[in-house]
């Protein structure tokens, strides 16, 4: 599929969503594509490091948090509208995927994964001391007024999750063609051999540090507006670190559209049961299919699709792209 | 006589108390083709990984093409000429070996079109005997292909000084004869060549100079005859 087939794919998708707010009257609908657009987000964003160049953070709910933070504070302080929120959430969370990655990824692999634990727990501190966000107890979120073209709220906010899904997925898939995801590739089987081949490790991963963080914050920056309340316990709750990394493993790694559908696959599943039984059921089996999953399908789901010869990926060729890493 | 390509003075590297680099010089002129052996566990590849930037020295200089390199890192080295294949084979390992061979050929700074990357990796692969081998995933390899895949992906970068970490090792010996031929054609083609290799009729008959590490120091230096016929060298190395 070369990127006249994604973007009318992805038009597609925008019109159907934005039709939708339209012609389904359930609520319920918005509320659960909502959740499953977002996570297909974060588990987009999540492979961006963790998949492409093998680098885990168990830390994405830090980055999801800030991005509800950083909207509900220019929200308050400036009444700035949700576009705003959401392009300043993006811009704080390049800065603070590389400030992490300068701290931690010159020391390989598991540090890296150890660092980001912490940061969970240093900004959720920090969240939680800060009274003008609301601080532990949290804040209550009035909605301006809606945009005279979207019918209902929820209908609007499911279009700006879609958006977000189109550019998360946009960019996941310009890098993994490009000379970046090759270069992430080649840090992931070797670091060693890699930089020893040109490869500028370092800055390579700053890179998919930063995208990466942008991506996460920017789809935390609409949730305090879905929620209407903002809470510390709830924007840094551990579903948001391990969801995202479950998703993409489960749907395989290599590819973007993996995570996509390990997101829509687990996300679905687990509303599911957590309407029909309990939430806590709905993380257990999160658990049991990653397990599953790592156990019998390394690949993921990318992988069993293409065992069964249902998926096929053109194969590499070098990329003649100007100034690549020099 | 020209500047030397590659001078290496006085560099020493310790691990903890551990000292196995002891303040070795070594010059190397452009076209040489120069072999280091020594008894294992002497330096040679910590020699290796300070020259090619995976280590760094603690003390002394590393002066390439008449700039200090010693503190950049090993990507830039390579991107300056310097490439190294690894004695225990690093090859990526979720890559087909041609997408091995395009990594260096991406990253190597010389801007070539694609059309032109493929067919440089088609002759690098056609010389190494390896392509038939192009699409398969470099997991799938045996010991020797990936051997010989280490060499050509140093290859690829289009190096000016190559160096050769125990390339041979496992090879048979008619495979020896080719990856011998392969490099004289390269020194001839006028890249600068390192031999590590404990197949002593291959690096004697490959090298113009010859140095003998033994425990992190030079002890003799000179014509391959020379050094074979050096007592030390004989007693720390040959085990006479
Ligand atoms: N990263 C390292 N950490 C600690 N010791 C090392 C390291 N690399 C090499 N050494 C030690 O340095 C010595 C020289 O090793 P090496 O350069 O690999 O020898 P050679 O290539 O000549 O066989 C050996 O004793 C080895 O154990
Ligand atoms: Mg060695």
């Amino acid at each position: 599929m070369r990127w006249t087939g994604f973007w009318i794919g992805a038009a597609l998708f925008l019109v159907l969503a934005y039709a939708s707010t339209f012609m389904v009257t359930n609520t319920f609908f918005f509320f659960v594509g909502y959740v499953m657009l977002q996570f297909v987000v974060l588990a987009t964003a999540w492979n961006i490091l963790g998949g492409y160049a093998g680098y885990v953070n168990f830390g994405t709910s830090a980055f999801f948090g800030v991005g509800v933070y950083t909207a509900v504070a220019l929200f308050k302080a400036f009444a700035l509208p949700l576009p705003l929120q959401i392009l300043a959430a993006a811009v704080v969370g390049t800065a603070l995927g590389v400030a992490t990655g300068m701290m931690t990824l010159r020391l390989r692999g598991i540090f890296y994964s150890i660092a980001t634990v912490a940061l969970v727990i240093i900004l959720e501190t920090f969240v939680v001391n800060w009274k003008f966000v609301g601080g532990a107890a949290g804040i209550q979120i009035v909605r301006p007024s809606l945009p005279s073209f979207f019918p209902t709220y929820e209908g609007m906010l499911f279009v700006v999750a879609a958006v977000l899904v189109v550019i998360a997925v946009a960019v996941a898939r310009y890098v993994e063609g490009s000379w970046i995801g090759r270069g992430l590739r080649a840090i992931r089987d070797d670091e060693l051999a890699a930089e020893c081949s040109g490869v500028p490790t370092l800055r390579l991963k700053l890179i998919a540090c930063g995208i990466s963080g942008a991506l996460m914050c920017a789809i935390g920056a609409p949730n305090p507006m879905y929620q209407q309340f903002a809470i510390p316990g709830a924007a840094f709750e551990l579903p948001y670190s391990v969801s995202p990394l479950a998703m993409a493993l489960i749907g395989g790694t290599a590819h973007w559209i993996g995570p996509v559908l390990g997101a829509l696959l687990l996300s679905a599943t687990q509303q599911y049961l957590s309407v029909t039984i309990s939430s806590e059921l709905s993380l257990l089996a999160l658990g049991v299919m990653l397990v599953l999953f790592v156990i019998a399908a390394p690949e993921g789901l990318v992988g069993l699709l293409r065992k069964v010869g249902l998926f096929k990926t053109g194969t590499v060729r070098p990329s003649n792209e100007k100034g690549k890493g020099t | 006589m020209s500047a030397p390509l590659l001078k290496v003075e006085n560099v020493s590297k310790r691990f903890g108390g551990f000292t196995a680099l002891d303040s070795v010089h070594v010059s190397i002129n452009p076209g040489e083709r120069f072999g280091l052996i020594g008894p294992n566990g002497s330096g040679k590849t910590t020699l290796i990984n300070c020259i090619s930037g995976s280590l760094r020295n603690d003390t002394g200089s590393i002066v390439f093409g008449g700039e200090e390199i010693g503190k950049l890192p090993a990507y830039v080295r390579l991107r300056r000429g310097i490439a190294r294949s690894f004695q225990i084979p690093r090859p990526f390992r979720s890559m087909t070996v041609l997408e091995n061979l395009l990594i260096p050929i991406d990253f190597g700074g010389h801007g070539q079109s694609s059309r032109q990357a493929m067919d440089e990796v088609g002759v690098i692969l056609e010389k190494m005997g390896l392509a038939s081998k192009a699409d398969v995933m470099s997991s799938q390899l045996s010991q020797v292909e990936l051997r010989k895949m280490e060499l050509a992906r140093a290859m690829a970068a289009r190096p000016k000084l190559l160096i050769s970490d125990e390339a041979m090792a496992g090879l048979s010996s008619s495979e020896i004869d080719e990856v011998l031929a392969l490099l004289f054609k390269l020194n001839g083609e006028g890249i600068t060549i390192i031999m590590i290799e404990h197949i002593m009729h291959a690096v004697m008959r490959f090298s113009q100079r010859l140095v003998c590490l033994e425990a992190g120091r030079i002890i003799c230096e000179g014509t391959p005859q020379e050094v074979v016929g050096n007592a030390r060298v004989q007693e720390a190395y040959l085990g006479a």
